[in-house]
């Protein structure tokens, strides 16, 4: 696809899209929203820039290694930060009894582990998308 | 409130009907992203924000991606 308008529009929207993403994740203890449906949004701006710029420029920018790194990463994070309980005498994914600061409530560093656990399911779950389509795109050619 | 609730099931009716019976899987996967959004706007009056942002951003952006992507692998007609 070469298409001006698509190229621009998506240039200029794609900024914009990533941060209501980011914003989703790390208010995922505060408001609506959370990991899941951040980490979807971040994946779907990948997306569209693979849509608009073509699978090369797509790949130039979201490398495969990249994504499984992540991907592996981040769930290495949740499970290690679920230890954490386990490590401190608790159950797995214990919160508070485990130490973690509470901090004030409303406040975005609060919740103890919550927004860092949010963190890693974004994570996770946008390199799937992304991991995902460029896999599937790659197959076609 | 009612009205509007009445008529979004209506069309989410009509759209699931609609994506049964259209043999062109193109045009079945845009009608399909329709009915995604206005299940978006359903969750969203039956206040879950929460699955409504995930209904918008899968249901109506990625899964129609990955329909798209598969239809351009394969055929475009039903048989």
């Amino acid at each position: 696809m070469d298409d001006l308008i698509v190229k621009y529009i998506s240039r200029l929207i794609i900024p914009f899209i990533q941060l209501y993403g980011i914003f989703v994740i790390f208010h995922g203890h505060l408001s609506p929203g959370g990991g899941f449906p951040g980490g979807a949004i971040l994946g779907a701006s990948i997306i569209l820039y693979t849509l608009a710029f073509g699978a090369e420029r797509g790949h130039e920018k979201m490398p495969h290694r990249v994504s499984e790194k992540l991907e592996s990463g981040a769930i290495i994070w949740y499970i290690l930060l679920g230890m954490v309980g386990i490590w401190t005498g608790n159950q797995f994914l214990t919160n508070q009894a485990a130490g973690f600061p509470m901090g004030e409530i409303g406040a975005i560093l609060s919740g103890g582990f919550i927004p860092l656990i949010t963190l890693a399911i974004g994570l996770k779950v946008g390199s799937t998308m992304i991991t995902l389509f460029h896999t599937m795109i790659k197959e076609e050619q | 409130m009612q009205i509007l609730n009445v008529i979004l099931i209506l069309f989410l009716i009509l759209c699931a009907l609609a994506v049964e019976r259209t043999k062109d899987l193109l045009s079945a996967v845009i009608i399909f992203a329709a009915y995604s959004l206005v299940m978006a706007v359903l969750w969203l009056l039956l206040r879950s924000p929460d699955v409504a942002m995930t209904e918008a951003a899968i249901g109506a952006g990625v899964t129609t991606i990955m329909f798209v992507a598969v239809i351009s692998r394969t055929r475009r007609m039903e048989k």
